[in-house]
């Protein structure tokens, strides 16, 4: 039988039968640990996207158990593979969908700068149309960059005040994308 | 029935038409004619009705842009005779600052999303399209991006230069 890692709790002040941390570290824990995935994948970073989530790799570990077709109940969109400017709108549209809060990565070379596509058609990275929290390098990037980017994620969850969403700093950047809902 | 003899299908067609279409290429035995937009229409009507060649089926539509010409648009026809299992190809050279030319969908309904194509690439405008707009570029696309002053990357950008990628 294999040893179990749990999460470690955050660091707080520990008695005889309490525990005590701040809000955000709490709150932190739970979100980084139960990031449920909208894989938005158009081209070959999908088919490592799905061996990401497959039994080898298995995505499931980091609390990543269900992928979400439906951008409302996900938090975590991973853009995978060349989005065409055509399908920029798409794009928009299924990130404005999610509830907050969200985060986005960016998987492989063409969904961060266009990769190998710079032409007339082709977006020239995601981060023109949706702000991007995470941008994993790669043509197409090994699951196991997946993995990593995805843990550096959890890491930027972990550590995000619970007041960011409101702070006008991110409704600035929201606006500056022209997205109104935040 | 033999197969349909190129030569006899130009005699055919120089016999109908005269001087307005002209052979100017034979490529692999695809006998390649070019003629004017003011006889284009009635050129592809001979050739899809008439029972002799029977052309019935429209391959494609596209253009070629050749800046250094004068009429520097081709708009490039692929016809085949089902019956007898020949292919022709029709170039028309048009303007390129005007780019029009008749519509061929009053001859066939699927030349509609092929000159949608060609619009959308080249710009050609097919007078008497029931609805010539962009189909597969998005639609506020400033410019027609096969045409070849259209640059192919944007010479002014620095963030994929090989500096960057350790090269």
């Amino acid at each position: 039988m294999t040893d179990i890692k749990l999460a470690p709790a955050p660091p707080g002040v520990t008695g005889s039968g309490f525990f005590a941390t701040t809000l955000d570290k709490a709150v932190g824990l739970a979100r980084a640990n139960s990031l449920w995935p909208l894989p938005f994948a158009t081209s070959c970073c999908g088919i490592e996207f799905m061996a990401t989530m497959g039994a080898t790799y298995d995505l499931a570990r980091f609390g990543a158990e269900r992928p979400s077709f439906s951008p409302r109940q996900s938090d975590m969109l991973l853009v995978m593979g060349t989005i065409a400017k055509k399908m920029g709108p798409v794009l928009k549209q299924v990130y404005t969908q999610m509830a907050e809060p969200r985060w986005v990565i960016a998987v492989g070379a063409c969904a961060s700068s266009g990769g190998i596509f710079d032409t007339y058609s082709v977006l020239q990275g995601i981060d023109e149309i949706i702000p991007v929290d995470v941008y994993v390098p790669g043509c197409p990037p090994r699951p196991e960059a997946i993995l990593d980017g995805v843990l550096r994620l959890q890491e930027i969850v972990r550590g995000e005040s619970i007041r960011r969403r409101e702070s006008p700093e991110y409704k600035a950047l929201l606006e500056s994308y022209g997205i109104h809902n935040g | 029935m033999g197969k349909l003899d190129n030569t006899v299908l130009f005699q055919q067609l120089h016999l109908k038409f005269g001087d307005h279409v002209k052979k100017i290429d034979e490529p692999f035995g695809l006998l390649t004619i070019e003629t004017v937009k003011d006889y284009i229409i009635d050129l592809l009507r001979f050739l899809k009705t008439d029972p002799q060649f029977q052309f019935i089926y429209l391959t494609d539509i596209t253009a070629v842009h050749y800046p250094e010409l004068e009429r520097s648009i081709a708009v490039v026809y692929h016809l085949h005779s089902l019956v007898h299992n020949v292919r022709i190809r029709i170039k028309v050279f048009i303007s390129g600052e005007q780019p029009e030319i008749p519509s061929a969908t009053a001859l066939w309904n699927g030349a509609n999303w092929m000159e949608r194509e060609t619009y959308d690439f080249f710009g050609v405008q097919f007078i008497g399209h029931p609805d010539l707009r962009r189909i597969l570029n998005v639609d506020d696309l400033p410019v027609f991006p096969m045409r070849k002053e259209y640059p192919l990357e944007d010479p002014n950008r620095v963030d994929k230069k090989d500096f960057f990628f350790g090269r």
